[in-house]
């Protein structure tokens, strides 16, 4: 089970389950028709605020769904407390303002910092926000949904063809067109507008004019927050107010923002609209697969347009995750053997600790393995997916499946259970290393959320919410022991099996595809392929400790799939350290451990933990092994330098040099890898 | 001589009417040194990366030792033995100098999908052959994010001889370098290329480096060569001197039609 956050609601249901038995006609499927539109109308609204965002700073604002949520949050307390005309719009408009001076808080106190760090760091600082906002709403308003008052001047139905259509709805329809030609005019007709699209084609030549950047990007951010909020507050008449809305929105923004093309605001209306209105009709006629249906489309069109529809190709990727300064080394003799001590020494944790202790061990031991998998895609291969519990939440159900349906001993479910996460990989992998930056690690996302999707959604097999239980194993493991040394070896001999690849010839070719996509296409390698193949090693891995988390549990659910199962993936190898070999292990078993105890001593732990990640990107970018791996490099340095003191600077071609860890670090030169 | 190892023929590349480059033809042969230049917007890159296969073209045939590159990516353009280095040089920063060649070294032998044994280990004396090629054999254990841009420039000739190209495209060898590093790269070049009878073609703005190495050059002019022969024989061509190599002449108008 996670210890993040809840799984994502699934997506609401705007047909009403008697419209379902509705016998389809031409008037209804126009009233449907109209009914996607007015939805479009709050997408169009959040997903332009991200756009926008992106368009200049270049974040891709995960934080996005929190506003939403916060702005349906904060109108629901204005217009119940103020009614009447005046009190809901005024509420409504207030609530979008008090988002937006949240957002250009936020902007200040913490975008500011990180504006030139990787994609990945900016998506998960903006993931931790998200995570502390999840907490405080709840801390707020309470767990339960709340209903918000309905328009004053706009309560009522209008009849069209015969159907009642509320006045809200078309009240929505016309906003949407309304505030896209607003966008235009302030984008085409103030100098404010110019100044942003100058700074979305050319941020570097917009500062070199002499305009103040940073009030400029605080401004923009807070625009966008302020249209997420909005939409936010609009939505309370027509929806309930959750605390879960954020996941749910944020993935549906995802998908339009990168369907319309990121940075696009038309682009954002055309997805939007054309989301919606797949939302609407998906309903009626695909029930079953309603909710992957929006992610099909989007697959194709990332094949057709990788950019989106209007969307323009990005300039040379920033530096990539995972990319060091410093040369990897295979370990040598004496760090084997400590390893083999560290290794043996958890091999006796039975003798010592009781059954508790012990699944909690094996569970770390599973996650160590779940991380290296990712660590391996994102360090190794530059490859930041935001989607890899997909294929461990498939190694689970396939484990699960060999067991309950087909009657496998555990053995043979441990062994073909991870073949369904290969699948998984080998299929959404192909789509996935098309793109690269946040295109990949939204793609990633999409294609969880759709396996996520057919896990919740398709109960006759899956079991939906229930999941599937009685996965136990065999009687010979048992005991917390034995199934905690099944656990270790089965993890080990995988993160041992992952650092053999990285000192590979295969390895050095998922490196090269990383560091410059130029170099690697002119000697010959095809990348695409190279980074495909490390896509299913690194879902295969990720299968198999998602088999053994089966039987760890003895369960499956579809949370085993769900974002912040991805997430805590993420967190654990950054944690421990993203431009390390071996920092994966490490911050898995930290990070696991420490989860464990927060939730067992706080109801707050998605504060905590969101906190714990935002200070991490901020103070600790290069994580525990990283951080200790430069005090021993400064530690040589210094010991050289008092050896001898001729060598002042990094010399050039004729200065000796001993070893990887004696070079001084100088300031990376990375212009190489443009 | 035999076949020459490159032959472009009518070679045409417009972006939405405007004509990149057209109708550019000649020939390379092995072991000449042939440089093409021409002022900025001229066509250098566009061509260049028509030959390297990095953009299609419009009309016109590439073919190298023989045969015709239509259609074929860098990476199948280079197999069939080119090799080029970049006008901002493309290396693997995370690596050491030595492993860069590595890597170059396991693709030319087809051993990048290998999934065990050390590949540090492997090509080991052959990339310092080649990494003393170049003069950098003492640094082949430093850190390639940490060299200067001229051993980066170095490295890059070392890579680009890993597949025993009979061909080399190098673009814009020299930029960034110091004057002294400019010459002792375009000589070390010219050794090389004289030695393994290798066809070199260049693009370069430095006219020390292009007169002083090239053994036949070609000006392009807004798309199309407008003179081409013995150093000589350009520096006196008055056309040149009116667009390129100047007088105190106006750059000049319609000299391309």
């Amino acid at each position: 089970m996670s210890s993040v956050a809840q799984p994502s609601e699934p997506r609401r249901n705007d047909a009403g389950p008697d419209q379902n038995q509705r016998v389809a006609s031409v008037e209804f499927f126009v009233v449907q028709f109209l009914t996607g539109l007015a939805s479009a109308a709050s997408l169009f609204l959040v997903a332009s605020g991200l756009s926008i965002i992106f368009g200049v700073t270049r974040i891709v604002n995960f934080a996005h769904g929190a506003f939403y949520m916060l702005g349906a949050y904060v109108a629901y307390t204005l217009t119940d407390r103020f009614e009447g005309f005046f009190g809901f719009w005024g509420g409504i408009v207030v609530a979008a303002l008090v988002v937006a001076a949240v957002g250009a808080l936020l902007e200040i106190v913490l975008l500011r910092r990180i504006y030139r760090a990787p994609e990945l760091f900016q998506l998960l600082a903006t993931f931790g926000v998200t995570l502390m906002v999840q907490d405080l709403v709840v801390m707020i308003w309470g767990p339960e949904d709340l209903v918000g008052p309905r328009a004053p001047g706009l309560r009522g139905a209008v009849d069209i063809l015969g159907l009642a259509v509320p006045t809200y709805d078309l009240f929505l329809i016309v906003l949407g067109p309304l505030v896209l030609g607003g966008l235009w005019i302030l984008f085409h007709r103030t100098r404010w507008g110019v100044l942003v699209r100058a700074a979305t084609q050319d941020r570097d030549m917009v500062a070199a004019l002499g305009v103040n950047q940073t009030w400029l990007f605080t401004s923009v951010f807070a625009l966008g927050i302020f249209l997420a909020g909005l939409g936010g507050a609009l939505q309370i008449p027509r929806n309930a107010v959750t605390h879960l809305m954020d996941l749910s929105i944020i993935v549906e923004v995802f998908v339009v923002v990168v369907i319309g093309g990121l940075g696009s605001v038309l682009g954002a209306f055309i997805a939007a609209v054309l989301v919606s209105e797949l939302n609407a009709f998906g309903i009626l006629i695909f029930p079953k697969i309603s909710i992957v249906l929006v992610f099909l489309v989007m697959a194709c069109v990332l094949i057709v347009r990788p950019w989106g529809l209007l969307g323009r190709a990005e300039g040379p990727a920033r530096q990539p995750a995972g990319l060091s300064i410093r040369p990897w080394r295979p370990m040598s003799q004496n760090q084997r053997l400590i390893m083999l001590a560290v290794v043996v020494a958890a091999g006796f944790a039975p003798f010592v600790t009781g059954d508790y202790a012990l699944t909690v061990l094996a569970e770390i031991a599973v996650f160590a393995l779940f991380a290296a998998s990712l660590h391996f895609l994102m360090t190794v291969g530059g490859l930041a997916s935001f989607g890899h519990a997909a294929y461990f939440g498939l190694g689970a159900y396939g484990a699960a499946f060999a067991t309950t349906m087909f009657g496998m001993p555990m053995i043979g479910s441990l062994l073909l259970g991870p073949l369904l996460g290969v699948a998984g990989a080998i299929l959404f992998g192909w789509f996935c290393v098309r793109l690269s930056g946040v295109y990949f690690a939204m793609l990633t996302l999409a294609f969880a959320q759709i396996a996520w999707s057919i896990a919740f959604q398709w109960v006759e097999v899956t079991g939906g919410d229930n999941g599937i239980l009685g996965v136990w194993p065999a009687s010979w493991a048992s005991s917390p022991a034995t199934f905690y040394w099944l656990a270790l070896a089965v993890s080990v001999i995988g993160i041992v099996a992952l650092r053999v690849l990285v000192f590979s010839p295969f390895g050095y070719a998922l490196r090269a595809t990383r560091d410059s996509a130029l170099r690697s296409e002119a000697i010959g390698i095809d990348r695409s392929r190279v980074q495909w193949a490390a896509f299913v090693i690194a879902g295969t891995f990720a299968g198999i400790a998602g088999a053994l988390f089966a039987f760890l549990k003895g369960s499956v659910f579809p949370d085993n799939l769900a974002i912040p199962m991805s997430v805590d993936g993420l967190v654990m190898v950054l944690l421990g350290g993203i431009e390390t070999v071996s920092g994966a292990v490490v911050g898995a078993i930290v990070y696991k451990a420490l989860a464990i105890w927060l939730v067992s001593q706080t109801d707050l732990s998605k504060l905590v933990l969101g906190a714990i990640i935002v200070l991490l990107v901020v103070a600790f970018p290069k994580g525990i092994v990283g951080f200790a791996e430069d005090l021993l490099a400064r530690r040589r340095t210094r010991a050289d330098d008092g050896g001898s003191a001729a060598r002042t600077a990094p010399a050039k071609a004729t200065a000796p040099t001993s070893g990887s860890g004696a070079a001084p670090i100088a300031a990376p030169k990375m212009e190489a890898a443009r | 001589m035999s076949t020459p190892i490159l032959e472009v023929e009518n070679l045409s590349k417009s972006y939405g009417g405007v004509h990149a480059v057209r109708g550019v033809s000649f020939t390379l042969a092995a072991g000449e040194i042939l440089a093409l230049i021409g002022p900025n917007g001229a066509g250098k890159s566009t061509c260049f990366n028509m030959l390297n296969g990095q953009i299609s073209r419009d009309t016109g045939s590439v073919r190298i030792l023989g045969r015709d590159t239509a259609g074929l990516r860098p990476r199948e353009i280079w197999r069939l033995g080119v090799g080029r280095t970049f006008q901002i040089t493309a290396t693997y920063p995370s690596m050491t100098v030595r492993e860069n060649v590595q890597v170059a070294l396991l693709s030319h032998h087809r051993e990048l999908g290998r999934l065990f044994g050390f590949a540090g280990a492997r090509h080991h004396a052959e990339a310092d052959r080649l990494l003393g090629l170049v003069g950098m054999r003492d640094l082949a254990e430093r850190p390639c994010g940490e060299l200067a841009y001229g051993d980066l420039k170095r490295l890059e000739l070392a890579i680009a001889l890993v597949n025993e190209p009979r061909l080399l495209l190098m673009d814009e060898p020299t930029a960034g370098m110091a004057p002294k590093e400019r010459v002792a790269l375009m000589r070390l070049t010219a050794t090389i290329a004289r030695e393994q009878s290798i066809g070199v073609l260049f693009t370069e703005h430095d006219m020390d480096v292009v007169f002083e190495h090239a053994d036949r050059i070609m000006v392009l002019n807004r798309g199309s060569l407008i003179a081409g022969g013995t150093p000589a024989e350009v520096r006196n061509n008055p056309d040149v001197k009116a667009v390129y190599l100047g007088e105190g002449s106006v750059y000049g108008g319609e000299a391309a039609a």
